[in-house]
């Protein structure tokens, strides 16, 4: 998954909704729909049937008829694990890049920073949001791997063994850590516009009623940054949570996500049972529109403060 | 005694200086405006008294003590901007409260005194609301009260309204006014609406690229400028170039009419300018006034109560107000005319 | 109130710089350590003069500009007769557009590989020309999101439908209005669209492995697991071209045919008389 570079709205007042213009056309406008016949056809047949295919698969046994075994089958070990895998891996990269885009785009926007560093880390935000999956593995794997740079550089001249830590590049942090390459931008490229919208006013009025920045920071700016942070967050759980190239190009196979299992219950049907494989994608959905509908929730609210 | 002073204040970014010198002492209770265009330091003044920039140079006191170096959240100081900033995640009586709640004041006197203030301005129902679900007027009379509750020693409002409708406008100052005789509070009020200031202010600042041009009451403004950019800036104004005959009696010589303006005109060059109010100006003679010009009508414009007429004196344009009267017609364009002026309301501009 | 040093903020970015840039410059490094002792481009070399390199490369250039083409056939249309016409459908076309960032790749190929597959109505995968086929009907699905919203800002920045009237105003077909006009006038939209398609399809991975494809991706992954230098080539060659992709993307993304607007109108009117 990539990014939409902007975090704008899409604009409703625009100018097609003048009055008066509708009445000329309602003659014509009966065949009108044909119009976008194509588009509708087209996201049927290779969207929302396929997505249909599987989720209705996921209600049925193998002989066709409905039960609820499979999504109650989910709870097996191995496929609770995943999901407990895939779970804790987004939290902890989404957290890491929340925490860390946040601070970013603080020192970038609030904390004055030369405005040509700010366009300039942005751009390279827009590009390495969009740099993930097989190169970015292989740049971490010149980085981090066993013989990485900084592996190396801290071996041989800090005499710091990093895989003595029980650190590897293709375990849970390593992957974290590679996560972030594109977690990171993305928060920064997100949160921007909340961060602009903080008004230098405020802060000023604050501190003409007394409060020190902290309690600026506590009553007023967190917040009103909060729901952005938040939705934001959920954004990234959410990017996290559908990454696959990545981790296969970093551990092949081996580091079981849901994703992983998925792609090899289509390769192979590891699970014996392909209507199971079905409810494993329905879980996926669930929780991509889950994170996704929440995030735009809490964008809408606090957008209704930028103004 | 003054109350706020501000000695040889100088602010300079990098080798910019906006402000240049300046000097104003304000008595407690009063309610001085500063007036004047965009970027001529006015809004620079008022955040170097809220301490949102420090002084390049000069002193900023207030009841005596020296608030120079102290930062804005020491300083006691209640400020309302332009755009409203309220805080957004708080209701109203949480904004209201917030300096309070800053002072750790105990709930029940926060409560209290929350209470007070929005009766002050009107809006005891609409505690609860928040700002996104308020009209531009009520937020700024929330920041008002906000600026207000905890009992600051000096009042600063920003340009409070030129974000609101002329209508609102026009009630919205008369209330800021008439809560401040309440309160009595020390009043600084930038604007550059000069009808805005001279309709509330007890002094006005007239401020011109960095420096105070000009300082008194509206009406020694209005009447008595000092210099040509206070007589431009403020109300309507006619100019007519003028020789020097006689500086120490004061005769001058506007075009070929000689006119005896009855004061010393010692420092003033071989040309002066006179200035004079449309107002002051009257179409043919009238009883005191001692000056008689003669002019050809250009263009007349009918207000309603009021008849503009444009006329071209001595080679330059002068503007005219007369009454409307029901029983004459307004002049017509191109024919001669004369118009009559008292010597004491001309004006001498120095430069 | 005194401005000090931004001691914080600038630690804060230059330890994010260290993040961004230490693993591009230890790709970099990496990358020339291919030959023992010296540094050299053999790693490059390698990769250039491998044939499966310039065959998969060119297979998944060939699907990208497919779905380049297939995505903006579909949605400049579509997002040109909704604003103009339909202007109460926009919303749910554009929550369809935005449908493929919720439906990970791996699932939306599940699918495809269920409806399409043996016995199915239309089984495309049982030939390598249908399993293509369905390789770029994903694509342009993943795409999108992108291309939709390229392509109807681009719409949103000139008032399509008063130009589109003025031009009939004037006789100008409906044919002639979409060629002559909305076309030159969303075509830095469109290519700003496909730059993100591009980007998006060209090193992509699930759909390419799962529909068994020889593509780029596939290859990559490969070429991970044998080689130990190549891999570390290809990232910077891949970050150098995705930076290009996007530099390419915000340039025609910014740029506005305003000031063409008018004599645009005034031509294609012109020609519309003579007819």
């Amino acid at each position: 998954m990539t990014a939409i570079p902007d975090g704008t709205t899409t604009d409703l007042s625009s100018p097609e909704q003048r009055p008066g213009r509708a009445s000329p056309r309602a003659a014509r406008g009966r065949w009108d729909w044909l119009g976008v016949l194509p588009y509708f056809a087209f996201l049927t047949l290779f969207l929302i049937w396929p997505v249909f295919y599987l989720v209705s698969g996921a209600f049925q046994d193998q002989a066709g008829h409905f039960t609820f075994q499979n999504i109650l089958d989910l709870s097996s070990p191995s496929i609770a694990t995943s999901y407990w895998l895939s779970i804790r891996l987004s939290f902890a990269s989404a957290a890491i890049g929340t925490v860390t885009g946040t601070l970013l785009a603080y020192a970038l926007i609030l904390g004055g920073m030369p405005k040509w560093l700010r366009n300039a880390v942005t751009t390279f935000s827009g590009v390495a949001s969009n740099f993930a999956g097989v190169p970015l593995a292989f740049a971490f794997i010149a980085t981090f791997g066993r013989l990485g740079l900084v592996t190396v550089v801290l071996r041989d001249a800090f005499g710091f063994n990093l895989y003595a830590t029980g650190f590897s590049l293709f375990s849970f942090w390593g992957l974290a850590l590679t996560y972030l390459y594109f977690q990171m931008p993305l928060m920064l490229l997100v949160i921007t516009p909340a961060m602009e919208g903080l008004r230098t006013e405020w802060r000023e009025a604050a501190e003409s009623l007394g409060a020190s920045p902290f309690q600026f920071w506590r009553m007023v700016g967190a917040p009103v940054l909060a729901p952005s942070v938040l939705g934001c967050f959920l954004l990234l759980f959410a990017n996290a949570f559908g990454t696959l190239a990545t981790v296969i190009a970093l551990t092949g196979s081996n580091f079981s996500v849901v994703p992983i299992l998925l792609f090899q219950q289509i390769r192979g049907n590891v699970l014996y049972n392909p209507n199971l494989g079905y409810a494993l994608a329905l879980g996926m959905i669930f929780i991509m529109i889950f994170s996704n509908t929440l995030y735009l929730v809490l964008r809408s609210r606090a957008e209704r403060w930028q103004k | 005694m003054s109350f706020l002073t501000l000695n040889s204040v100088k602010k300079a970014f990098g080798a910019n200086t906006v402000v240049k010198d300046f000097n104003l002492s304000v008595a407690q209770g009063e309610f001085v405006s500063f007036l004047g265009p965009s970027g001529c330091g006015k809004t620079t003044v008022l955040r170097m008294v809220a301490g949102f920039e420090t002084p390049t140079s000069g002193a900023i006191g207030i009841d005596g003590q020296d608030v120079t170096r102290l930062r804005p959240n020491q300083r006691n100081i209640g400020m309302v901007f332009q755009a409203y900033a309220l805080f957004p995640n708080l209701n109203v009586a949480q904004n209201v409260g917030f300096g309070l709640r800053v002072a750790r004041m105990p709930k029940a006197e926060i409560d209290a005194r929350v209470d007070e203030m929005l009766r002050l301005i009107g809006l005891r129902d609409l505690g609860e609301r928040y700002p996104f679900q308020l009209s531009g007027g009520q937020q700024q009379r929330v920041a008002l009260a906000r600026a207000l509750a905890p009992k600051p020693r000096v009042l600063l409002l920003d340009e409070p309204l030129s974000a609101l409708d002329a209508k609102i406008r026009v009630s919205l100052r008369e209330e800021i006014r008439s809560i401040q005789k309440q309160l009595g509070i020390t009043t600084i009020f930038v604007t550059h609406d000069q009808e805005e200031a001279l309709s509330i202010s007890d002094r006005i600042v007239v401020m011109h690229q960095g420096i105070a041009d000009q300082v008194g009451t509206p009406f020694e403004i209005y009447n008595r400028p000092t210099t040509r950019f206070v007589a431009q800036f403020v109300g309507t104004l006619n100019l007519l170039d003028a020789r020097v005959l006689d500086a120490a009696r004061g005769h001058v010589q506007v075009g070929e009419t000689p006119v005896a303006l009855n004061r010393s005109l010692n420092g003033a060059g071989e040309a002066i300018s006179l200035a004079l109010r449309p107002e002051v100006i009257a179409l043919g003679q009238r009883e005191g006034h001692d000056v008689t010009l003669s002019g050809l009508i250009r263009d007349v414009n009918f207000l309603g109560s009021v008849i503009r007429v444009r006329m071209e004196v001595a080679g330059h344009s002068i503007s005219l107000d007369t009454f409307n009267r029901p029983d004459a017609p307004p002049p017509a364009v191109g024919t001669k005319a004369e118009i009559s002026v008292a010597a004491r309301d001309l004006l001498v501009l120095a430069d | 109130m005194k401005r000090r040093f931004p001691i914080f903020s600038t630690l804060i970015v230059l330890l994010a710089a260290a993040y961004f840039l230490i693993p591009l410059f230890a790709a970099f490094e990496f990358s020339l350590h291919m030959k023992r002792g010296y540094l050299s481009f053999a790693a490059y070399r390698s990769v250039f003069h491998s044939d499966e390199f310039i065959s998969t490369l060119t297979f998944s250039a060939v699907a990208s500009f497919a779905a380049i083409l297939l995505g903006a056939i579909l949605v400049v249309p579509t997002a040109y007769w909704v604003r103009l016409r339909l202007p109460k459908l926009r919303p749910v076309v554009e929550f369809l557009s935005l449908l493929p960032l919720i439906i990970p790749p791996v699932v939306l190929v599940f699918g495809h590989l269920r409806l399409f597959g043996t016995g199915s109505f239309l089984p495309l995968t049982m030939s390598e020309m249908g399993t293509n086929i369905l390789l770029v009907m994903g694509y342009v699905i993943l795409s999108l999101p992108y291309m939709f919203r390229a392509v109807d800002n681009g719409m949103a920045a000139i008032d399509i439908a008063t130009l589109t009237e003025a031009a009939e105003s004037l006789g100008a077909s409906r044919w002639r209005t979409i060629v002559d006009i909305i076309f030159p006038n969303v075509r830095s939209a469109i290519v700003s669209g496909a730059f993100l398609t591009f980007s998006i399809s060209l090193g992509e991975f699930v759909l390419a492995s799962l529909l068994n494809r020889p593509a780029f991706g596939p290859y990559m992954v490969q070429l991970g697991q044998d080689r130990a230098y190549e891999p570390a080539a290809l990232a910077i060659m891949s970050f150098a071209l995705t930076w290009l992709l996007m530099a390419a993307m915000q340039a025609f993304a910014n740029r506005k045919p305003g000031q063409r607007l008018l004599p645009r109108i005034r031509s294609s009117a012109s020609t519309s008389k003579a007819q």
